[in-house]
């Protein structure tokens, strides 16, 4: 019984069938009678009907997690009676009298009504998850009784849960629903919305005037690479502006891939007394004197952490610009700034704030100003070192490495974008501390110098480094780093003349030596479908799995297969896998894998694969939790786009661009959805010459919103 | 296989087509493939394409060999433009900014030639050259040169003069430093002489 999954009493009817036992029923009865001592947390009744809830409880009185089916499929054809069945209530009122703690709950088929919601919401005060699929007989009164009770214990992403709930009714006023739905739920703090463009700042406001806490993303994942255009859209002024005009008491904002402009973070800075943290990720479109706006204004500002953004350099006195009454600094991060900084009045600043825990230097910070700082702040838990030259046999290198030996608290090191890699043993003491070291901007340390400083890492779970480490670099970290849970390897020469920086045995490797491994990101020469495996069998925990083979529709270099095969290893074994990006020779056989085995997937990134639309189709098929999916250069085109319309809905973006798709599939499926963002992109001459139906469209992206299209779109964004 | 049947279809580029690769060097089969996925494109004149930064210039891949193709694929390989941005620079400023001067020994049979950037400062330098060398020097000295050696580094500056390696600062130095030489015997100790 130990070994049974969690289907229970599936297996319990196998058994009893394959007996053949008239006694059947008592046979059951004794082996139920044994499965009581057994803890049972996960039950799933495949029928309602098959048992009552009184005798489920008896059995099971450690129950956490339900599912429930209750009409039979054909119902969905309308092939049985509304009411022919399938009622929870029996189901939450015993569960509710007895002393179960029930934390999920998932009906599928069943008829649910508010009075069952509202039993529901009230009765279970660990309740986690409530999934509804196809189910019927209640309200949005029903759905506000939960939200009321239970919002507290929703994660961040409220408005994906709220489109879910939505979707699954198919209910045509949508709309509505959700607005009711937010309508209670005024005392929710923290938002995170995945596309900006979802839904309006005044909306939102309305909806949510307890907010202190607000993410935002502004343009889609392929925008890193360069195929959106700068001025796309994703413009946080609107956002900032509504903001200020409310009486919401912002106090963090954290912003990826948006265009930030100087008057924002001004008006950002002026409007909100209690501002504490501000996160650029990606972003561009300010300037230092934006970030002096941020740091002369925000009188409780503890984080200003600006994360690979494209800042122009305007001076280096925005430092200067904290007043001496700011004390109040736990987390400053201006690696990405390129221009100098106020050297005095970072050490100025730094020894008055005894809360900084972490801070990441640029370039312009030397090695003197590094070991002046430390001497501040030994208490630092994260640091990124500017420029790491000097040297080695100087006064001032010998008393950094005094000073090094007393931040015994650092965990999290980064940097070294100018490194003299003699200076690096400075860093060896402490390294046995590090949880997380980023090498990835560190073009300056040579492979053995980069395995010397890791092989002093026995604790790292994070480690971002660039390929020249090579292969048998990644053999050292497999030896040493026994608590690995992040690896990202990054190419130090993307456009090169491949010198094999690593290969498929690296990361081999790495599965063998790391079991605690979860996330991989890795840049590699070539791969083979035998290394997939053994990665596949090695690392079942796979949450996040990306492989660039930086040569496109690169074969399995040993038998010169596609690597359909390895991925599907992957996807079978890593079953709470849910990013994935695939490159290399890749037919369509490898999205057949990837539907019908990765359940858990939300996001998937695809280039140069798949040979013809069952490709697109067998993922949008099979994958029930994809979010977002982000495809390039590949075969797929009407038929797949238009097969399943409102799957899109239960989605939060599609990106498309060099594939098969033209301006009339897309016109046809922006018809039949409105609650769809349906934006093609034509910067070049194409479309010039009168937009035809059957001309492919370059860029397609398009979302999920409940504000219809944007009115921000520059003139080469068309909205269908 | 299909792909190349694909394509044979075509116009037949591949006849005139320019390559950078050397004669004999086959992508053919990894370009087929490429071009497997663009056949299904309706193909204008290739050259009309050539202007667009769209989808065509995964078809430039197939008119030069593999390594360059990379560079020709917009947003290939999928790296944030902040980091190929903060990468790139240092390598092409280091490559196109090296300061590569000839060596030259007593007494060797040939030239050396180094790159005076790859190195920090004149330890380092030194320490080079004495490997590439085979030799020893002793240590500077501001007053006496490198005393107690048989060799002396000396190079020559930009007014044309012989100058002891090491007295001016190395920043200076590798600017104005057109060619090295290692000198040895008597005529090295009498450069190292303080009169």
């Amino acid at each position: 019984m130990n070994y049974f999954p969690d289907e229970v009493l599936e297996h319990v009817f196998d058994v009893v069938t394959s007996h053949r036992d008239r006694n059947a029923v008592s046979l059951v009865c004794k082996l139920w009678y044994r499965v009581e001592r057994f803890s049972r947390q996960r039950v799933f009744i495949g029928n309602c009907y098959a048992i009552s809830p009184q005798r489920l409880i008896e059995r099971f009185p450690g129950l956490k997690s339900l599912t429930l089916k209750g009409k039979p499929h054909f119902a969905d054809f309308n092939l049985v009676p509304h009411d022919w069945g399938g009622y929870v209530q029996p189901w939450i009122k015993a569960l509710a009298r007895s002393r179960i703690g029930l934390e999920e709950l998932r009906l599928k088929r069943m008829l649910v009504s508010d009075e069952s919601l509202e039993l529901l919401s009230r009765s279970f005060a660990n309740f986690k998850s409530l999934v509804l699929v196809s189910c019927e007989g209640f309200t949005t009164a029903g759905l506000a009784a939960i939200a009321a009770n239970w919002m507290n214990y929703f994660p961040d992403e409220v408005l994906e849960h709220v489109f879910d709930v939505v979707t699954s009714h198919r209910d045509r006023n949508a709309v509505s629903l959700v607005c009711k739905l937010w309508y209670r739920v005024e005392r929710f703090s923290r938002l995170f919305i995945g596309n900006c463009y979802a839904i309006s700042p005044q909306r939102l406001i309305e909806r949510f005037p307890g907010l202190k806490s607000l993410t935002l993303k502004g343009k889609p994942h392929f925008a890193d690479f360069n195929l959106v255009p700068h001025d796309w859209g994703g413009y946080v002024q609107p956002w900032i502006k509504a903001l200020a005009r409310s009486r919401i008491g912002l106090e963090e904002l954290r912003l990826k891939r948006m265009l930030v402009s100087d008057e924002s973070l001004e008006l950002l800075s002026r409007s909100f007394a209690n501002f504490k943290s501000l996160v650029l990720v990606s972003c561009e479109g300010f300037t230092t004197a934006g970030l002096a706006a941020i740091a002369a204004n925000c009188r409780f500002l503890r984080e200003l952490d600006l994360q690979e953004n494209e800042i122009d350099d305007h001076s280096g006195h925005w430092l200067s610009c904290f007043p001496d009454t700011c004390t109040s600094l736990i987390s400053l991060n201006f690696a990405c700034l390129k221009g100098e900084i106020n050297l005095a009045a970072l050490e100025r600043l730094v020894a008055r704030s005894p809360n900084l825990k972490s801070l990441r230097l640029n370039r312009a910070v030397p090695l003197e100003t590094l070991q002046k700082i430390l001497m501040q702040a030994p208490q630092l838990a994260d640091l990124g070192t500017g420029s790491y030259v000097h040297d080695p046999d100087s006064e001032t290198y010998n008393k950094l490495k005094a000073t090094i030996l007393k931040c015994k608290s650092i965990r999290n090191l980064s940097g070294f974008l100018e490194v003299a890699p003699r200076c690096l043993p400075a860093f060896y003491p402490i390294c046995m501390n590090l949880t997380s070291l980023n090498l990835s901007y560190a073009a300056g340390i040579h492979g053995s110098e980069l395995i010397k400083l890791i092989s002093h890492c026995a604790k790292l779970q994070r480690l971002w480094i660039l390929d020249c480490i090579g292969d048998k670099g990644l053999e050292v970290v497999a030896s040493t780093c026994k608590e690995l849970q992040e690896l990202r390897v990054f190419p130090s020469d993307p456009f090169g003349v491949g010198h094999a920086a690593v290969t498929e045995s690296g990361l081999v490797a790495i599965s063998i030596g790391c079991p605690k491994l979860h996330s991989v990101l890795y840049f590699c020469q070539q791969m083979t479908n035998a290394a997939l495996m053994t990665v596949a069998k090695n690392c079942p925990n796979f949450i996040r799995f990306r492989l660039c083979i930086l040569e496109p529709t690169k074969p399995d270099p040993s038998t010169m297969q596609p690597l359909d095969d390895g991925f599907g290893a992957i996807v079978q074994s890593c079953k709470q896998l849910r990013r994935l990006s695939m490159t290399g020779l890749l037919t369509d056989q490898v999205f057949l894998y990837i539907g019908m085995y990765a359940e858990q997937l939300e996001m998937l990134s695809i280039a140069f694969a798949g040979d013809s639309d069952k490709g697109m189709l067998y993922v949008l098929n099979g994958c029930k939790k994809l979010r977002k999916l982000e495809i390039r250069d590949c075969p797929f085109g009407n038929v797949a786009l238009l097969r399943d319309v409102g799957k899109y809905e239960t989605m939060r973006s599609l990106w498309m661009s060099s594939c098969e798709v033209t301006l009339g599939g897309c016109k046809t499926l922006a018809k039949k959805m409105p609650r769809l963002n349906v934006e093609i992109i034509n910067e070049n001459d194409q479309m010039e010459l009168g937009p035809e139906d059957g001309q492919r469209v370059d860029r397609m992206y398009l979302y999920r919103t409940l504000v219809g299209p944007r009115k921000d779109a520059p003139e080469f964004v068309w909205t269908l | 296989m299909e792909s190349k049947v694909a394509y044979e279809t075509d116009l037949n580029l591949k006849a005139t087509e320019l390559r950078l690769g050397l004669p004999g060097t086959d992508d053919s089969e990894e370009q087929a493939l490429f071009n497997a996925r663009n056949n299904k494109r309706s193909f204008p004149d290739a050259s009309g394409e050539c202007g667009s930064k769209s989808c065509s210039d995964a078809q430039h891949a197939d008119n030069e060999t593999a390594p360059p193709a990379k560079a020709q694929i917009v947003g290939w390989p999928p790296i944030r433009s902040y980091r190929k941005n903060n990468l790139q620079p240092k390598k092409t400023e280091a490559e196109a900014a090296g300061i590569f001067v000839k060596v030259s020994m007593d007494g060797a049979p040939y030239l050396r030639k180094i790159d005076l950037r790859t190195y920090n400062g004149y330890p380092e330098l030194l320490k080079s050259l004495e490997n590439m060398f085979k030799f020893t020097i002793g240590a500077y000295s501001e007053r006496e040169g490198y005393k107690g050696s048989e060799y002396a580094p000396t190079y020559e500056d930009k007014d044309g003069d012989w100058m002891l390696v090491g007295d001016v600062p190395w920043d200076m130095f590798i600017v104005s430093c057109n060619r090295l030489r290692i000198m040895k015997g008597s005529e090295a100790r009498g450069l190292g002489c303080s009169v």
